[in-house]
């Protein structure tokens, strides 16, 4: 079986808990990122650019490259790098820098 | 020890209006270096909004080289690469009351007068052009010939055309001068550079310049800072500011003074200003000149209320008395010239300044009267 960074670190979290992505469930740990928790799924990509649409998802993983912008529980533009997993958090996909509606 | 391959004219400062004047002396076959201790747009040019406006001036020398600048830009624009960032937008001037509409139509009509294109917008058509302007509002003017311009990028693009030799990091420690007076050139740390001309395009740091040489320019810093909002889509069609700032920019005043000045970018950020303090040199963050113009914006477009303000930037507005440039040969040291002390509008008035500052170098005749701006008015001695 595949070491992962938990076998690594000799981490004994506590039980894991859910949150969405785009409607769909996906495992998060206690103390995990948003951006660990997709990344452990699978989900590489939460965003897209605001000019040409291109997929984004974590690149630093540490707050300074603003890539991973995702809309958590309804609120845009949080660094999905920094933010810790809550049980029921409902991530989805932002387009852009998420203000589409305001553009005139 | 002389480097080699003298060029014709040395230009202090590569802002904006040192970049001006290098395209356009390079243009007229002068062979020019620039000098700057700092990196291209390093001083007020990069701390500026980009503003090339015609709206905010009355009539006057600064609207006579404001409206010439204006259509020097359209010519630059044309030529430099896209990332210059320029983008014909059009002011639109607002008054929060029927007063100040009338005082605001008063000032239009006599900008009109001096070649200003200005188009009253009354109070049930200003969404039309702004959707996000607040209600209540009693009317405008539009200012389709104001526009904008990346600052930093236009400065950059304009020195790389004019192919001048650009020395950054490279700071002017003296103004070397002949026998009888006559500018010789600079010494930088580097080593000394020689040529028969040397413009004093130092910005808010030209009195220093000056006094290198033995002139008297007494250039003031005006600080001002820019708030910065996360990046949008087009939220702000216009540069949109309340009339008020109109009658801040021409103050004397030391005090802190704000109005609403809003605008995007083709980048996405809103840019926030303007406040207006005369503080030295201090750079330090006022938390109070940042919640005015925060309180200024959103009363302007309460929407702005609810995105974030990301950073903010401070510079210092190059201010002469007479919130007059210096533009042209100083009167008592043969062979320097300055353009300097733009306040500012510096990156609106660069073309001008430039275009004038290449013929006096050639002998030419300048594309306008240049008394007004004449460097000696300080001094008593005219050139």
């Amino acid at each position: 079986m595949a070491r992962t960074p938990a076998d690594l670190a000799g981490a004994e979290p506590d039980p894991p808990f859910e949150i969405t992505f785009d409607g769909r469930p996906v495992p998060a740990l206690p103390g995990q990122t948003i951006a660990a928790a997709l990344w452990g799924a699978g989900i590489l990509a939460w965003r897209t650019t605001r000019r040409t649409g291109r997929p984004r998802g974590a690149f630093c993983g540490i707050g300074q490259c603003f890539d991973c912008l995702a809309t958590v529980n309804g609120e845009r533009n949080r660094r999905a790098c920094l933010t810790p997993a809550r049980p029921g958090d409902t991530v989805t996909t932002q387009e852009g820098h998420g203000h589409d509606r305001l553009a005139v | 020890m002389p480097l080699s391959n003298s060029p014709d004219v040395i230009v202090v400062g590569a802002g904006v209006v040192g970049a001006a004047c290098a395209y356009y002396a390079a243009r007229s076959g002068l062979s020019v270096t620039v000098v700057d201790r700092g990196p291209v747009a390093g001083g007020t040019t990069g701390a500026g909004e980009g503003n090339l406006l015609v709206s905010d001036k009355e009539p006057g020398p600064e609207l006579d080289l404001a409206l010439l600048s204006t259509r020097l830009w359209r010519d630059l624009a044309a030529g430099l690469p896209d990332g210059a960032e320029y983008e014909a937008k059009g002011g639109l001037v607002v008054a929060r009351d029927a007063a100040r509409m009338t005082a605001l139509r008063a000032f239009a009509r006599s900008q009109t007068a001096a070649g200003v294109t200005a188009q009253e917008v009354p109070a049930d058509a200003l969404h039309d052009l702004e959707p996000h302007l607040a209600p209540g509002l009693a009317g405008g003017f539009l200012y389709p010939q104001d526009a904008q311009v990346q600052p930093a990028l236009a400065a950059a693009h304009l020195l790389r055309a004019s192919g001048a030799r650009v020395r950054t990091g490279q700071e002017v420690t003296a103004v070397l001068t002949g026998a009888s007076g006559e500018v010789r050139g600079v010494r930088t740390r580097a080593g000394d550079l020689h040529a028969p001309y040397v413009v004093n395009a130092a910005g808010t740091w030209g009195g220093e310049v000056a006094r290198l040489a033995g002139a008297h320019l007494p250039v003031l810093p005006r600080r001002g800072f820019v708030l910065v909002t996360e990046p949008l889509p087009r939220v702000v069609r216009h540069k949109v500011y309340a009339a008020d700032y109109v009658a801040d920019v021409a103050s004397g005043s030391a005090a802190l003074q704000t109005s609403a000045v809003v605008e995007g970018t083709p980048a996405g950020p809103v840019l926030i200003g303007a406040s207006r303090e005369r503080v030295g040199f201090d750079r330090t963050l006022s938390v109070e000149a940042l919640r005015r113009l925060a309180a200024g914006a959103t009363e302007l477009f309460p929407v702005l209320a609810g995105v974030r303000a990301l950073r903010t930037y401070a510079g210092f507005r190059p201010y002469l008395p007479d919130h007059l440039p210096a533009v042209g040969a100083d009167p008592s040291v043969p062979g320097l010239l300055h353009a300097c002390g733009h306040e500012g509008a510096g990156i609106g008035l660069a073309p001008a300044t430039g275009l004038a500052v290449a013929r006096v170098l050639t002998g030419d005749e300048p594309p306008l009267d240049l008394r007004p701006f004449d460097p000696g008015r300080f001094t008593g001695v005219t050139a």
